[in-house]
Parts: C-alpha cells; structure tokens; sequence
C-alpha cells in the first residue's frame, strides 16, 4: 500500500498519488453504501471516538456512520457540554481518551493547530474533522470525488470557489487539493473575504462574479461564515446575495455542464439561490453529502491499515 | 579589594572599541583601563586572565517581566536574578504588568525590597502610567518616581484614550519622567496572532498587518510633538514602523526605540506547525523587517536591544497556538543570541555593547553600561565564539519557554560581576 500515515491532518502533506489511492478506494464504498448490506470490516473491533469541540450536525453523522459501516465502536463526545467547561486543557482531555485505548481519534476544534497539537500527544491515529481556519481534508476529498464522478476527471478542469474564504478551512484544503492535482482555481468574493497572501497560493482572484464564473466547470460555494466573523466585513446579506450569491444569471457564465457545490449547510438567499441548490441537472450537493461518507471510509480504512501495520512492527521489533 | 582582568578583549561602546588591553577594579568601581599588559605598582587581591576573551559593561536589560507579585509559579527574583546573572544582565529593569500591576508607591516598595533581597544583580523598577493599567486614570507618577520608579509604562495595554494619554505625557514632563509606548494599534491587531501574510493565511491563523505598529506610532508620536515628553517605544518589528521613527528622530523629537532579540533574530517562519513558544507581542515578522531591524541597530536608529523576558509556564504554552499564552523568556539566552548579529556581520561588538548596555545607561541616566573610570564596576566576560546546543531544561529560569531550544548558538558568558563582586562563575 502506497498511502500509509499516522494520521489524516491536512491535504497539504499528501501527494497527487496519495489522494489518488483515497479516492479510487472510496469509489469501492459509494458501491458498498449503496447496498442493503452496507457492513465492511475495515475497523472490526477498533474503537471510534468523535470529539467535536464545534458543533456538528451533518460532518459528525458522516463520521459516525462511516466508522459504523466499517465495524468499529463509535463514541460520540459533544465537547462544548463537558470537560472544557471545567477548564480541563485540549492536551489533558486527549491523554485522558488516549488512555482508554482508542484507535481513531475523529478531532473538530474551533483552533487552527489544535488537531495538529493533540496528534502530538495520543497513540492513535487522528483524524482532522477541521480545525479553525486552517484544514478540512476530509471536505476536501470528498469535494474532490464528487468532482471526478461527475466530470470524469479531477485535472484540467477551471473551478471557482466563491464566498468567505478567509474565514474558510474548505477552502483552504480544497485549494491545496486541486492545485495539486493541476486545476485552474479562481477565487471569487469580497476583498474583505479574502485572506492576505492568498495571491501566492496559485489562484486567480476575482471580485466580481460574473467574470469570475467564466467558463468554469465547477461552481463551489462557500458558506457565509457569520459566527467567524467579529466585524465589519460585508455591509449587509442582501448586497452581499446581489453581488456574490449564486443565482441563475450569475450561473450562466459559466460553462452549460457546470456544476454547483456547497459544503452546507447553506444559507438560502444569502450565498446561493434556493432555486439552485435544488436544481438537480446542476447541483451536486447531496450527492457531495452522499460522497462524505464513502470519503471517510476510505480515510479511516486507509488510516486502520496503516494503525495495524506498525503495531505488527512494533511487536516484530 | 582590587581585581585585575589581564588579557581582555575590552568592548567599550562608548568609545566603540575593541581592543587587547586589561581593567582593574577597585571597591566595586572601574579604576583603571589599559592598553595591553599594564606595569602596576602593586599586587591586585585577585588577577584573572582573560585569555583574549571579552570583557564588556553588564547587560541593562529594560522590560524584563518577573512572576512578582502574582505569578511567582512562573518567575521569582530569585530564579530571574540568577538567570540574569548567568547571562550577563547586571541590571534588570522590570515590567509592571503584574498581577496586581505595580501602580502605587506601596507595591512599588514592596517589589523593590523583595528584589533587592533575593535578586544576584540590580534591579530597578518601572512603573504603570494608569491605575491598574487601565487606561483611564493616572498613575501617581510623581509619588512612584520618589518610590524609586525610572519609567512609566502600561506594556502591551495601549492607553487607547487620545486625552487620557495626552494628561499623562504632558504631566510626565513636567517630571521629567520617561513614558515606554508599546506601538501597537490596539483595534487593529485584536485577537491577531501571527503577522498577515502566505504564511498565516496558510495556517489559519488570526493575524495583523504590521501596519498596526507604523499607525500607533503615528498617533504617539503626534502627541510627544504636542507635550514635548520623552518616550521610548519598547518594541517596533517592522520596516513600516522604522520609517516613521526615522522621521521622528529627524524632526528632533525625544523619542527613542526598542527591538526585542527575539525580533532581530527570528521570523513568521517559525510559527509554521504551531509551536507556541514562538509565540510573541508583537507576532514574528517575516525576513525582510527583521533584516531591516537589524541594520536599524547597526546604524543606531533602533536604540536599545532587550529580552523582553516574559517567562510562562508549561500549562499557558501548551494549547493551541491561538489560546497560548504569548511571550519567551529570554535573560540567559540574550547574549548568545545578539552574538548572532556579530557573527553574521551585521555589526561589530562595540555597536552590538551600544544597544545592550550603553544606550540603556543613557536613557535611563545611569551610570553604569560604560568602561569608565569611576563606573560601577557591572561586568561581563563572554567567550563570544563558545558554541553550544542550548536545552531549555538547564535554564535557571522557573519557566522554560525559550523557542531558541535545540538550537545551535554561539557565545558564552563566563563570569558576570555586579559592582565589583561576582555574581556569575561559569
């Protein structure tokens, strides 16, 4: 197996092969999920444990039943309500879990690093659900699977990625992802939106949508992110739908097949026409949803693998 | 008791030299500077050869953070005065931003009494320009200059208040007494941790603009214009901000300029993969400011180098790179870390010794920092090319948070002494 981390932290340390070997193994797990008898063994008698310190409804689901159709023992850990309150640190509540033995640590936390600093400090493998502004890569992969199923391939093609970037993890991930597999990206929104630097990333930036549409082939929208924001960045939710929500005018700049993507949840009207998202010849976002647990599958198949393989050399040593 | 140092490298900033030549000292005062071996007339108590190491005037190290009062788990005088000593720090010129901040002539005194009977080398106090470091009202400047107090300075809480800031420059005047501005515009550069930028757009990482630091200094500098106060600015960063100092120092205003070592020896690219004790106010620059910071000192606009020695214990360093604590403790590494500068030839001893003890004398109208006859007799003997792996775990500070762990440094302070009586043997 050529793809074998410790953990799953960011796209921005996997090669153009590594994200390969998620994808096409994935594939095997939309087939699977797709069936009446959807149980794998991947994570037979390994044990799950979702710490979610953001509130999640839909990327938690995807987790837990992904881990569930793999055969683990998944535990659900709603952060926010417990030990943090009581001013436990992050690396005091993973040395806690860690000593109750788990494999797979799924991490969400509101701090760009957190992931990265609790992997330093447990046995399993970590798993990052995003942390802060900095990565989701399982959004990311699963952006990216759905991209390839529906265009046939994932390079080559010209995307747009539009909204609040700055405040964005997806974004970032995703703009590692397809430059490394050799896309044309745009970014469009405010330029209060956007992150300084970001010029240096191998974007276009745009601010007016309907020049940034042009001729894309995939539209991917991004969440307004209002609970990251503490000030002043756009004037208010109806300029902002007028001049960078997605609507049907707006769509028609870009290619006849394009595509349109959201992560979600959406904020109808505000970033992306209800009307839109509900298009089935041009949205794929359920079938993005449909692809998220296929995608963790693969991540913690992979990731399981990998656990395995060194415990076997650790025991051979 | 008479002491001669036989040769020695003498670093006099004063003179900017950097000669072979011996020191004699007699009752804790420099009494004699020579060139070469000198022919004496009678028997020193103690000789000490110097083997053509470096002998300089003790670092004055200005804005040094102690754990006392409130925070004695992270830093004693005791512990600092040691880890002062070992570095070559002879004076230490501590931070109010205490817990409670050092406000009142009554806690002033109460530091000064501990630090005078457990610290190895001097301490001299600063204290708060407002009450409480709050901003709004005034400290009571002229009790606390009597207590002892030899600058006024609320650290990083900017007074953000034009009028309150305005009062207490125009009374700081008329006391003579020196006001350090931090020039960070507070507003700008909230719940920033990192500097603009690829880097912490990368990382995800809240971060300002290092304009922040040229507009607060737009607005402080307006106001000396206005009081005619003397102020020091404890720390610019940045290209931005050393233009507009530039300008000040041209037009004559009685301002002069600070840049911490960790500044003029680091950059943003080390917070890449988070790690916290790189984490300080303000953030790390990238490579271009801190080349410019460097040659600001060469060339003498940047006035004075310290540590900003901020000591934090293991719990407020170990979180995520935004809820960390900021700050690095720095009074043993200061030297070693300046002999960077040296060593990269960005500027000889004796410019390095102006920034680190004479021009601090001057400020703060000591009369210390120099190789003079009739000094106090604050010395340092450093191997300047001594190369070692530091380890954080043999400081002698109680907090270890030095990003320089692990890292290769070169220079080495081998004896320190504080009027004439060793405080450092190493």
């Amino acid at each position: 197996m050529a793809f074998s981390p410790k953990h799953l932290l960011g796209i921005e340390h996997l090669s153009p092969t590594d994200i390969t070997a998620i994808l096409d193994l994935a594939e095997t797990y939309v087939d699977l999920n797709r069936k009446e008898q959807k149980q794998g063994g991947a994570l037979a008698g390994m044990t799950q444990v979702n710490m979610f310190f953001e509130n999640s409804t839909r990327t938690q689901a995807s987790f837990e039943l992904a881990g569930k159709r793999l055969g683990a023992d998944v535990l659900n850990l709603a952060m926010g309500a417990s030990s943090i309150k009581k001013g436990e640190t992050l690396i005091d509540t993973a040395m806690t879990l860690n000593a109750m033995n788990p494999d797979m640590l799924v991490v969400r936390h509101p701090h760009s690093g957190a992931v990265d600093l609790l992997s330093q400090k447990v046995k399993c493998a970590v798993l990052n659900a995003g942390d802060g502004r900095h990565e989701h890569p399982t959004q990311a992969l699963l952006d990216a699977l759905t991209i390839r199923r529906a265009k046939g391939r994932i390079h080559r093609l010209n995307i747009a990625i539009c909204g609040d970037i700055a405040h964005s993890r997806v974004a970032r991930s995703n703009i590692f992802l397809l430059n490394k597999m050799e896309n044309r990206i745009r970014l469009v929104g405010p330029q209060t939106l956007m992150p300084s630097g970001i010029d240096k990333f191998g974007v276009e930036v745009y601010d007016d949508m309907n020049e940034g549409l042009k001729d894309v082939d995939v539209v991917m929208m991004l969440r307004l992110q209002r609970e990251r924001m503490d000030g002043a960045f756009i004037p208010s939710e109806r300029e902002y739908y007028y001049r960078w929500g997605l609507t049907r005018e707006k769509l028609a700049n870009a290619k006849d097949d394009a595509i349109v993507m959201h992560p979600g949840p959406m904020n109808r009207g505000v970033e992306i026409d209800g009307d839109i998202a509900d298009d089935i010849n041009r949205s794929v976002i359920q079938e993005q949803v449909e692809m998220g647990v296929a995608v963790r599958m693969a991540a913690m198949d992979l990731l399981a693998q990998g656990l395995r393989a060194r415990r076997r050399e650790a025991v051979s040593v | 008791m008479r002491i001669l140092f036989e040769n020695a490298r003498i670093i006099d900033p004063e003179a900017g030299t950097d000669t072979l030549g011996a020191a004699l000292i007699e009752q804790g005062k420099l009494a004699g500077i020579y060139t070469g071996n000198p022919n004496l007339d009678f028997t020193p108590d103690q000789t000490i050869d110097c083997q053509g190491k470096c002998l300089a005037p003790g670092i004055i190290d200005i804005g040094v953070k102690i754990g006392e009062p409130g925070e004695r788990h992270k830093e004693s005088f005791r512990s600092a005065g040691t880890a002062a000593a070992c570095g070559g720090v002879t004076t230490m010129v501590i931070r109010p931003d205490t817990e409670p901040a050092i406000d009142s002539p009554e806690t002033l005194q109460f530091v000064y009494r501990r630090a005078v009977s457990d610290a190895a080398v001097k301490v001299l106090p600063m204290a708060a320009l407002t009450k409480g470091r709050n901003g709004t009202e005034m400290a009571e400047i002229s009790f606390l200059q009597d207590a002892g107090a030899v600058a006024f300075t609320d650290c990083d809480h900017v007074v953000q208040d034009n009028k309150v800031f305005a009062r207490c420059l125009t009374y700081a005047k008329g006391l003579n007494a020196l006001v350090i501005a931090h020039p960070q515009e507070p507003m700008f550069s909230r719940g920033a941790c990192a500097t603009s930028g690829a880097l912490a757009t990368k990382l995800g990482l809240p971060a300002v603009s290092p304009m922040a630091e040229r507009m607060q200094l737009a607005r402080d500098l307006a106001l000396v214009e206005m009081t005619g106060a003397r102020v020091h600015f404890d720390q610019l960063s940045c290209d931005a901000g050393l233009q507009v100092l530039q300008r000040a120092k041209e037009n004559g205003l009685p301002v002069t300029a600070g840049a911490s070592i960790h500044h003029l020896t680091l950059n943003e690219m080390d917070i890449e993969g988070y790690p916290t004790f790189f984490k300080v106010k303000p953030p790390l620059r990238n490579e271009t400011d801190r080349v410019a910071l460097v040659q600001a000192v060469a060339s003498g606009l940047i006035d004075i180098i310290s540590s900003m020695h901020t000591p934090q214990d293991e719990e407020s360093k170990r979180l995520p790179f935004e809820e960390a604590a900021s700050g690095a403790v720095a009074l043993e590494t200061l030297l070693p870390a300046a002999m960077q500068l040296v060593h990269g030839e960005y500027m000889d001893m004796p410019t390095l010794w102006r920034a680190l003890s004479l021009n601090p004398a001057k400020l703060l109208g000591l009369d210390t920092g120099r190789m003079a006859i009739g000094a106090p007799a604050d010395l340092v003997l450093f191997d300047p090319d001594k190369p070692f792996v530091l380890d954080r775990t043999e400081l002698h500070s109680k907090s270890k948070n030095t990003p320089y762990d692990g890292r290769r440094m070169q220079g080495r302070v081998m004896r320190t002494f504080v009027a004439g009586t060793e405080v450092y043997c190493g």
